[in-house]
């Protein structure tokens, strides 16, 4: 039950006083597109408002990537440990120190299940914080990797993911450095769970982060997005549903560094996870403070994808992926920008898919494959839970 | 709830006549086909799907023609754009 | 993807919006509602609104299975769900519904065994794994899902599964359409009819609308393409001063319905007396029950529920947008206190309530495609 209801005769105080007549019936007065603006400004205004977290306990939402855990976030971990290093929220943290720039991150994985077609959770512990670095402009060197064990799980199950991280390392060019274990008793952890934390240098003078946004700027993607979700929740196996799809799991520091060879001037990027594509436009829009605008037609989403999202009626935005870019780059460099991450394995079907603008700020706009204009706002609830 | 989508009949379970795969653009599920008994899909023929059972066959005859009507008017359209540009060049 | 793709079509889509604009009378506006929750869901996802003149405005109908479930109701779910044996197996879109201790997703945070399910039929499975426990399926819907429930329902009894049973909220669709035409706060001009609902009982049910009441229907589906061109269908009607019963949906929805499915429903539910519908009051003859030939199976039977009537909270004005009489960014709470994250009312809840619609698609400055012009219709691309 949500607490504090007080919020609720605020808000009936504030949508009264702002109907309150100058005439009798001020309601026929103004022309409807006026009113729904007034509302539509309303909106934005709480919106805007200090997050609050209003539950009593911690559901699945607030782990989904979106409304729930930005809320979470911003109103408990930003508020209790408030410093100017933790304020961009990007994906690494970016530190001076000894007159050189590293990035420090970290990731907790709690995918179930463990093993699915494309990799495990060790693939996804390695290669979700080389990106993560990798997106901060930083080349990634050192990592950390700690166990929470269940009592009852297979060794060769946790050397089966030992394994897939020594060799995601190898490919990554990153080195495990250190590490902890902990075996809790049957019941908990689910098998395994995985915490690692990395660290790299930013040599590059880059100076990356979504707030530098700004309208004109062009956002790519760097290919079909919602593969990992979707193969996570069919290997779940509780759907009955039969997929060739494969999580895209893949370390995306080579492909970052060409693109950053060809386009020194990337204002952002992200990697595209939980919560998906929409969730990073949505950070685009509300941390540049501008509006953004994207086609339906241009984002790539592979036809097994896109079958399994409309089965289960799930928009393939708001899917996880695991090896996928979405990159901010000025509008007369987004050619070059694509350009070079076609030249990448990983980057074949990068493409273009829509721009930042400056009315409607704060707000994500779809074209639609039909024509029409929606927005996409950010999730509150979980369709996939946990998928990383 | 409403939520309805069309599948391609793969197969028929060869042990459970209520059951047969359909394909959704690649993906494959098991569905429930009792609700269509009197005439029962058969391979190659599509369905409306919703919540696991097959509501209802997808009537190819009566989807060409919605396509037809629509390219007509979408012909009729054109026509009409082309008229107008070509009175206003006069 | 086949039958989905060329029903969503920009260019046909540009043809047919040039065609409604030009049937417009001129100083004359146009109000027709789309029952069906789905199609609201679909008008807002693909920004349909687009390509209608300012002349016509669709008004959203109480189609929502969802939407239209008292507080009660989801309160005596949850006192089931709350019972150690039992498993309640819901669809998602139930999730989050509130009834007056929180949601049934609040309920599971708080140790609940309550499960997700895509397919009744999931029940079954999860009932066959736990005979030790009693699998209670929330089961809601209109005449769309009834089948589904009923087919499922046949089957635990020939299987002869015994901890298996359904706690009945599905409603029917027309007693909804007939108190929206009784209602007078409205004035419609014609009704986009529902698709789905449509596959089961078919067309001639609905008419008594155009009948007795003077107003065209044109069963429509579900695609961007097929809501548009029921409303060109509606428009050519009312411009010719007719009122007829027409199925744009004719590739999926047979003229009689499905008898099997008719069939599966009547031996296994019944119509109740009478059943409280969120905002509308109490409708006879409105919703279905498991019959006395199947009280094994029925959840009311087996357990006592409270069934306590419980008023919506005094900021809900879901009645009204359910009605259609108001439009969702019109209710007070809208967007402020009642939100997708903070719902109030159960139209900002499920997936197909007009205030989710709106709030997740639709709250944006609109550019109308096409203006109604007295002589040509243009079209702006």
């Amino acid at each position: 039950m949500t607490a504090g209801s007080g919020w609720v005769e605020e808000a009936l105080r504030e949508h009264d006083h702002a109907q309150r007549p100058e005439s009798p019936d001020r309601r026929t007065e103004l022309p409807v597109t006026d009113r729904e603006q007034q509302v539509l400004d309303r909106i934005d205004r709480a919106r805007r408002r200090r997050p609050r977290v209003r539950e009593e306990r911690i559901t699945m939402s607030h782990g989904a990537g979106g409304k729930a855990t930005q809320t979470l976030i911003e109103a408990i971990f930003l508020d209790k440990f408030r410093n100017p290093l933790l304020e961009p929220l990007e994906d690494a943290a970016e530190l001076r120190v000894l007159g050189g720039r590293l990035a420090l991150t970290t990731d907790s994985y709690v995918v179930s299940p463990l093993f699915f077609p494309g990799g495990d959770i060790g693939d996804l512990a390695v290669n979700g914080t080389v990106n993560d670095l990798s997106v901060s402009g930083a080349t990634p060197l050192y990592l950390t990797a700690g166990f929470i064990l269940e009592e009852g799980f297979p060794v060769a199950d946790l050397t089966r993911v030992t394994e897939s991280m020594r060799d995601a390392a190898a490919a990554a060019g990153v080195c495990i450095v250190t590490g902890d274990t902990k075996v809790v008793q049957r019941g908990k952890a689910d098998g395994c769970y995985v915490n690692t934390a990395g660290v790299g240098v930013i040599a590059r003078d880059v100076s990356l982060g979504v707030a530098r946004a700004g309208p004109g700027d062009a956002i790519i993607v760097s290919g079909p997005v919602g593969d990992h979700g979707i193969t996570i929740m069919l290997a779940r196996g509780e759907l009955d549903i039969e997929s060739d799809v494969r999580s895209d799991t893949a370390p995306l520091n080579g492909l970052i560094a060409g693109l950053l060879d060809a386009v020194p001037g990337v204002r952002a990027m992200r990697d595209a996870t939980r919560g998906g594509v929409a969730t990073i436009l949505n950070e685009i829009a509300r941390a540049a403070d501008v509006g953004v605008l994207v086609r339906e037609d241009d984002i790539p989403v592979r036809p097994e994808v896109r079958g399994a999202c409309e089965l289960l009626g799930i928009d393939p935005m708001y899917v996880a992926c695991e090896g996928r870019l979405v990159a901010v780059v000025p509008g007369d460099r987004a050619d070059d920008a694509v350009n070079a991450l076609r030249a990448h394995p990983l980057g074949e079907q990068a493409a273009v898919i829509g721009k930042v603008v400056a009315d409607q700020p704060g707000i994500v706009r779809l074209k639609t494959s039909f024509g029409g204009t929606r927005i996409v706002d950010l999730l509150v609830g979980d369709p996939l839970p946990r998928i990383c | 709830m409403c939520l309805g989508i069309p599948g391609e009949v793969v197969e028929l379970h060869p042990e459970h006549s209520d059951l047969a795969k359909v394909n959704v653009s690649g993906v494959k599920r098991l569905i429930n086909i009792a609700l269509l008994a009197d005439d029962p899909p058969k391979p190659g023929e599509w369905v409306l799907i919703h919540v696991g059972f097959a509501l209802s066959k997808i009537d190819e005859a009566e989807a060409a023609a919605a396509m037809e009507f629509l390219e007509g008017i979408g012909q009729a359209y054109e026509d009409e754009i082309a008229a107008l540009r070509g009175s206003l060049i006069e | 993807m086949r039958f989905v793709d060329e029903f969503r079509d920009a260019d046909k889509a540009r043809a047919l919006a040039a065609k409604i604009a030009a049937l417009c009378a001129p100083g004359r506006e146009y109000q027709l509602m789309e029952v069906c929750g789905g199609h609201t869901h679909t008008i807002y996802k693909h920004g349909l609104e687009d390509y209608l003149p300012e002349a016509i405005t669709l008004v959203h109908g109480p189609g929502c299975p969802v939407c239209v479930i008292p507080m009660g109701r989801v309160d005596d779910a949850m006192h089931l769900a709350s019972r150690p044996e039992v498993i309640m197996t819901s669809f998602g879109d139930m999730m989050r519904v509130p009834g007056s201790q929180g949601s049934f997703f609040d309920a599971r945070a708080a140790g609940t065994d309550i499960r997700m399910v895509y397919s009744p039929l999931d029940s079954l499975k999860i009932a066959r794994q736990n005979p030790d426990r009693h699998v209670v399926f929330m089961a809601i819907g209109f005449e769309t899902t009834a089948p589904s429930t009923a087919m499922t329902m046949l089957r635990a009894r020939a299987e002869g599964l015994p901890n298996f049973s359904v706690f009945g909220n599905h409603v029917t669709i027309i007693p909804a359409i007939k108190a929206i035409l009784d209602s007078p706060d409205l004035r419609l001009d014609g009704f986009i009819g529902p698709g789905h609902v449509s596959t089961v009982i078919g067309c001639r049910p609905y008419e008594f609308i155009a009948r007795d009441y003077g107003k065209p229907v044109v069963v429509a589906g579900f695609e961007p393409l097929d809501i548009l061109q029921s409303i060109y269908m509606l428009m050519v009607q009312l411009s010719q001063g007719r009122s007829e019963v027409e199925n744009q949906y004719s590739r999926v929805v047979p003229w009689d319905g499905n008898p099997v499915a008719l069939k599966a429903i009547g031996e296994t539910m019944e119509l109740r007396p009478y059943f409280e519908w969120r905002g509308l009051g109490f409708i006879s003859h409105s919703a279905l029950r498991v019959r006395e030939s199947f009280a094994s199976m029925d959840a009311e039977r087996l357990f006592a529920v409270p069934g306590v009537r419980v008023a919506d909270p005094k900021a809900c004005q879901c009645g009204e947008v359910l009605k259609g009489v108001l439009k969702p960014w019109e209710c007070k709470v809208f967007g402020t206190a009642c939100t997708p994250e903070t719902p109030i009312g159960t139209c900002m809840v499920s997936p197909e309530g007009a205030c989710a619609a709106y709030y997740n698609y639709g709250r944006m400055n609109r550019n109308r495609v096409a203006e109604a012009t007295s002589s040509a219709s243009v079209v702006r691309s």
